[in-house]
């Protein structure tokens, strides 16, 4: 199955790494659409339909957990699975994405398997 | 919530603190860039002109720094993108940067109770050499000496309190 993933990490050279990660985690991806921060990837959403959201939580502008919160509130991320990819690597930081919506977090630094193993599993709809 | 002086107490001083920090670089360089940082007792720092930094602050307050030079840079970022080092051009600031974010992320999440209670801010990255950085702090640093790819890097942890 071929996939739209949104990317969204103020590191250009982050972003570029996970998309990589994704194609070698063996996920087949049609579009990647990428953002800085939590309020230019609203704006991606609001012309494009996603299937997954990898997002860092320390961001300018609107942090990653800001953004998830009002994920809610945006028709083309209804049911879009968000996957957090972060080096903030505490528990209270993993519950707080989970309970704001996160279906998935990797602690950076991380390997293309670790994204595999964290990511099939949410686009399958397991996690 | 402890004061730095606890946690550094905590650990017996921040002596503990420099295998926390070789480890954490060495994992960002074997997981991310997929190469051996190997430790070294010394290095010609005139030498090294690119400095990221990184900022803490909450119970651990200071700054994280990784140097190396224009080369070293070029490399980490050509590995880390899996491109040509010929390929690599203005992405270099922000992949030294990510590699310092991630080396102060890993090691404050090393220490028990600090994760959750030091934020780091983004990255900033100076080129050349030319300069000097005044703290207002006299705390210690822990400072490793690595080597990547025979070239040398230099990773410090200035702690203001």
């Amino acid at each position: 199955m071929s996939i739209r993933a949104l990317i969204v990490d103020d590191s250009s050279v982050m972003r570029k790494i996970v998309e990589r990660s994704l194609r070698q985690a063996g996920i087949d991806l049609s579009d990647v659409f990428q953002a800085g921060n939590g309020a230019e990837a609203l704006g991606v959403l609001r012309d494009s339909k996603v299937d997954l959201i990898l997002c860092d939580i320390n961001m300018p502008v609107m942090d990653g957990l800001e953004f998830i919160k009002q994920l809610p509130g945006v028709e083309n991320a209804n049911g879009v699975p968000v996957v957090m990819i972060t080096t903030e690597g505490s528990e209270s930081h993993v519950v707080q994405a989970l309970s704001c919506g996160a279906r998935g977090y990797i602690r950076k630094p991380f390997t293309p398997e670790q994204v595999k193993e964290h990511v099939v599993p949410v686009l399958a709809g397991k996690s | 919530m402890k004061s730095v002086s606890k946690l550094l107490a905590a650990d017996g001083g921040h002596e503990n603190w420099i295998p926390l920090l070789d480890t954490a670089a060495k994992e960002v360089f074997q997981l991310m860039l997929s190469c051996r940082l190997t430790t070294s007792a010394t290095s010609d720092e005139t030498k090294l002109n690119v400095t990221a930094m990184v900022g803490l602050a909450g119970q651990l307050c200071g700054v994280l720094s990784v140097r190396c030079n224009q080369k070293a840079a070029a490399l980490m970022t050509s590995k880390m993108l899996g491109v040509a080092r010929d390929r690599v051009g203005s992405e270099v600031a922000d992949a030294l940067g990510e590699v310092c974010n991630m080396v102060a992320g890993n090691f404050k999440n090393k220490i028990p109770g600090l994760a959750e209670g030091c934020m780091l801010s983004p990255p900033t990255v100076i080129t050349g050499s030319d300069y000097d950085l005044h703290s207002m702090s006299h705390s210690p640093a822990v400072e490793i000496r690595m080597l990547f790819e025979s070239m040398p890097i230099v990773i410090s942890l200035d702690i203001h309190g």
